[in-house]
């Protein structure tokens, strides 16, 4: 009985793995051109000091992180509660003992744990190359360069990803996520003339 | 004591776990258990289904357990072969 409980929880993680992969490369590009948006304010200003630039990143990196547990919490369970209630009402019986109840319970957790952890880790992995420059490793290029080219590779592999699942070209899909990066960086670049 | 040896419920169950999965299921709850699942109406978030479990000694209890454990309901009991156990011991 307990194999046949662990297969039923199987077929619904199945189903909302969809909706959390979903989250997970929203906001794991939300977090990624964030990084790269700030790690190219700081390179544009002209700025060196990596205590700053960390504490700043990191910064944006726990409201993503905390932005994206919450918002995805709040909003998967609202769905999963109207599903549970219409199902209830469909089959005129109380679900929350069942493996449908106990979903609308704990699904939700983990959907938000992916959209919240996604944008984090990823952040946490672009600003690797600063950490590194802090404990003293020094590289061919400057610490934000590094950072911002670490960034755009994770784009362009989100990209190749994604024409993964949508069974296209990988390549072509990596190259327009990779555009909408250099896109970014180069506005960035631009705008800072103004300033 | 009697012994059920047939059983053919009316249930009606989400589309979610599957006609299969939902048979296995039923079908794992004993070794010698047969579970015939028969769909006999859809719509947009529930199926009707006549289910027919043979063994030799069916536990109802434990199926109706499992089968709303699956977000199913028992809606009635169509048919019922049991017999008693001077039968069985014979």
């Amino acid at each position: 009985m307990i194999l046949n409980n662990q297969k039923i929880v199987v077929v619904h993680v199945l189903r909302a793995w969809n909706i959390a992969r979903r989250y997970m490369v929203t906001n794991g590009f939300d977090g990624a051109l964030t990084m790269l948006g700030m790690l190219t304010g700081f390179y544009a200003s002209g700025m060196t000091d990596l205590y700053v630039a960390i504490t700043a990143c990191l910064g944006a990196a726990t409201a993503l992180f905390i932005s994206g547990v919450s918002s995805a919490y709040l909003s998967e369970k609202a769905e999963r509660e109207q599903e549970l209630r219409e199902l209830e009402q469909a089959l005129v019986v109380d679900l929350r003992d069942s493996d449908y109840g106990q979903a609308s319970r704990y699904l939700p957790i983990f959907v938000a744990l992916v959209n919240g952890l996604s944008p984090l880790l990823l952040s946490l992995f672009i600003l690797s190359p600063l950490y590194l420059a802090k404990l003293g490793y020094s590289f061919l290029f400057s610490p934000f360069i590094n950072a911002i080219i670490l960034g755009l590779i994770c784009i362009f592999l989100f990209g190749v990803f994604l024409g993964k699942i949508g069974n296209t070209f990988w390549l072509w899909s990596g190259l327009r996520t990779l555009i909408i990066a250099i896109a970014t960086v180069a506005i960035i670049l631009f705008l800072e003339r103004f300033i | 004591m009697s012994k059920t040896l047939r059983l053919v419920l009316d249930v009606l169950k989400p589309h979610q776990p599957n006609a299969l999965d939902f048979s296995s299921v039923l079908a794992n709850l004993g070794a010698d258990y047969r579970v015939k699942l028969t769909v006999t109406e859809v719509d947009k978030n529930t199926e009707n289904t006549m289910i027919t479990i043979e063994g030799a000694d069916i536990q109802f209890d434990e199926i109706k357990e499992a089968i709303e454990k699956m977000g199913a309901s028992v809606h009635s009991i169509d048919e019922v072969e049991v017999c008693g156990t001077e039968l069985t011991s014979n």
